[in-house]
């Protein structure tokens, strides 16, 4: 929204009319309750399924298939299976948990952190954010479980229950913080997601036509029937749901980051890691969204709620953020300089020339110098030029990741024991798995729930003055 | 409530409203009208109604501060009980209460604690879930998850009658009105 002052004179008045008509809707203008409420829930009730979903669900499909074999084969053989081994003794496993739960970050951020800040822009996208953060964390705790090679014998390490040998987990430890965290944020991120579908499951009880999607939504609805008792404490809870998961969501990566920073490995050991860590959570984070929402809004005709405005808008959010993630590079490479410890100068000077380096660069290239494109409002235009883009942020944190990771551990302080890491084939199915599961859950979540909240972009509609003498 | 016989054989008496400004506008007169057990179903949450129809503030916030301070405190005493009690453990010489450490722990559950509170509060005060309710028995009711706004007189209010509330809410120009089975 323009700045009121702004139209105080009136070269700033037109500039304000400028600017607004630039500005793309967040709604695109006529739509009623009614064609709102009826374009979401179509995608859902609609008896035909779309070709192109079983196409896409058939690729997700193949790859959890690909899952399932590798975690066979991993409780069966051993984690030996994966390439990891001492000095790299955390690689892929803690790589794609970290990449997935950066992923996880912007759901949350759209759905908490932009409600609180009144950004209705918010709204359309939201809800699959929000189911993007879910099946996120479903992948990323994957990763440490299975890392544990036993996870049924392992449970002692991770959580605190009495058992038989009277050990408990280590709290001074940054690993069990990270279970906490992550086992809070993925059970809050359900409540909340839950929360706000159960309105619109009371839309689609009512809408539906046959007797077995009627039962099921009306179970799920609660019997919600949108009391005004009701919506007042509903709305209540959203907003404390909103306002709790806010510094959650900041303390999710800040806790990831200790797992490295709370060491005292060159590379790891740097306090900038938990605002480092949290923007580019947030960056990756909305790489996904976007290379969600890009497909989805095409395929499901659902332009008129997921405009240019949310375009733009995730674009300048990542161009921030990947400028902070920008900055903790040139932060680390300066304080490898100038804390004159040998150890940290020759962790960078192997990073940027070592055997790793062109994985260094290639992430150089991308979250340092390709974001500098979303400057150009040509570039935020183009949806399929974004498209890629997004993909490229993709890989780019999950370079960072893989950096920061392998270089640092496969030489650190004792030359004799340098060694090189390589992942297996077992490691990249296990990853190519998980972006199966992700896609299968998500690839159901838009067949069968609405992807956008329905009752809440209902509250972007101006009603239209009613026609009835009298009524007010 | 069978002081009067339509009481025992309808829920209330309902009225529909295509716009919140109409169901806004009427459930205030049907409060300075002195009627007490009404409420309004809406597709949308409409922040005037709490006052129109005279609501109080929810207590759940208190609800959820207390969630999340047994949280909080439920998490330190785990941790200074495993860690100093039950099994202490020497860590590089830190005191077995090495609270410092604990902290991430304590923030984790006490955002844990409240969280719960907020979700289970809000629907246990709702009284959610529930199978059934006499306003689905209106067939218009259908359209209240979509594009409708309701109010409902129900007839357990002291100033409930048949023929006159009709009337009432007829003078409210409403879509139409319609009884309510119980």
């Amino acid at each position: 929204m323009a700045d009121h002052q702004f139209a105080q004179s009136p070269a700033g008045a037109q500039a304000e009319r400028d600017l607004l008509a630039r500005t793309p809707h967040v709604i695109t203008p006529g739509h009623t309750y009614e064609t709102i409420t009826e374009t979401i829930s179509h995608v859902v009730m609609s008896k035909r399924t779309p070709l192109g979903w079983f196409l896409g669900f058939g690729i997700a499909f193949i790859l959890l298939m690909i899952l399932n074999m590798t975690i066979g084969n991993l409780l069966l053989t051993g984690i030996g299976i994966w390439g990891n081994n001492i000095p790299v003794g955390w690689a892929f496993d803690i790589i794609n948990f970290v990449w997935w739960i950066g992923i996880g970050h912007a759901g949350t951020l759209i759905s908490a952190i932009l409600l609180l800040f009144r950004q209705q822009w918010r709204t359309s996208i939201n809800r699959f954010a929000e189911a993007m953060t879910l099946f996120a964390v479903a992948c990323a705790a994957m990763f440490p479980l299975l890392h544990t090679g036993r996870p049924w014998l392992a449970i002692y390490w991770l959580f605190p229950y009495p058992n038989v040998m009277g050990l408990w987990p280590q709290f001074r430890s940054p690993l069990i913080w990270d279970v906490f965290a992550v086992s809070t944020y993925g059970t809050v991120s359900a409540l909340f997601w839950f929360t706000g579908l159960v309105p619109d499951m009371a839309t689609l009880r009512d809408r539906a036509k046959s007797r077995a999607a009627q039962t099921i939504y009306g179970m799920l609805s609660l019997g919600w029937r949108g009391s005004a008792k009701h919506w007042q404490r509903y709305e209540t809870a959203y907003l404390l749901l909103a306002g709790i998961s806010t510094p959650l969501v900041l303390s999710v990566h800040s806790v990831v980051s200790f797992d490295f920073a709370v060491s005292v490995l060159p590379g790891w050991h740097a306090t900038i890691f938990p605002p480092y860590f949290v923007a580019g959570a947030i960056y990756s984070g909305f790489a996904m969204v976007m290379t969600l929402a890009i497909p989805l809004r095409k395929f499901y005709g659902l332009e008129d709620f997921i405009t240019m405005r949310h375009i733009h808008n995730m674009t300048k959010v990542m161009l921030a953020t990947g400028m902070i993630v920008a900055y903790g590079y040139a932060n680390e490479a300066f304080f490898s300089w100038f804390s004159g410890n040998p150890y940290e100068a020759y962790m960078m000077y192997n990073r940027m020339a070592g055997p790793y380096a062109v994985f260094y660069w290639s992430l150089i290239s991308i979250n340092a110098v390709m974001i500098q494109l979303f400057w150009f409002r040509s570039v935020r235009d183009n949806i399929p030029l974004l498209f890629v883009l997004s993909l490229f942020v993709n890989v780019g944190m999950w370079l960072e990741r893989f950096i920061i990771i392998v270089t640092s551990l496969h030489r650190d302080f004792l030359p004799s024991s340098w060694d090189m890491y390589a992942p297996t084939r077992w490691d990249f199915g296990m990853f190519a798995g998980t972006i199966g599961l992700f896609l299968a859950l998500f690839f159901l979540f838009i067949r069968f729930l609405p992807a956008i909240a329905i009752f809440e972009m209902r509250t972007l509609v101006e009603p239209e003055p009613s026609e009835r003498p009298g009524a007010v | 409530m069978s002081h009067d016989a339509a009481a025992a054989t309808i829920h209330g008496l309902m009225a529909e409203f295509d716009d919140p400004k109409a169901l806004v506008h009427a459930a205030e007169k049907a409060r300075l009208a002195g009627y007490k057990h009404l409420d309004a179903y809406t597709p949308i949450p409409v922040e005037e109604l709490e006052e129109a129809l005279g609501l109080r503030r929810t207590r759940l916030p208190i609800a959820v501060f207390i969630g999340g301070v047994c949280g909080g405190l439920g998490g330190f005493a785990l941790e200074y009980w495993t860690q100093a009690i039950a099994y202490p453990m020497n860590i590089g010489g830190r005191p077995y209460n090495s609270w410092p450490q604990f902290i991430p722990v304590v923030f984790e559950l006490t955002v844990l604690g409240s969280a719960l509170t907020a979700f289970v509060g809000m629907w246990a005060l709702n009284k959610l879930p529930q199978p059934y309710h006499p306003v689905f028995n209106v067939p218009e009711f259908a359209r209240a998850s979509t594009d409708r706004f309701f109010l409902c007189i129900e007839a357990t209010d002291p100033r409930f009658d048949p023929g006159g509330t009709k009337q009432f809410l007829e003078g409210l120009r409403p879509l139409g009105v319609s009884e309510v089975a119980p």
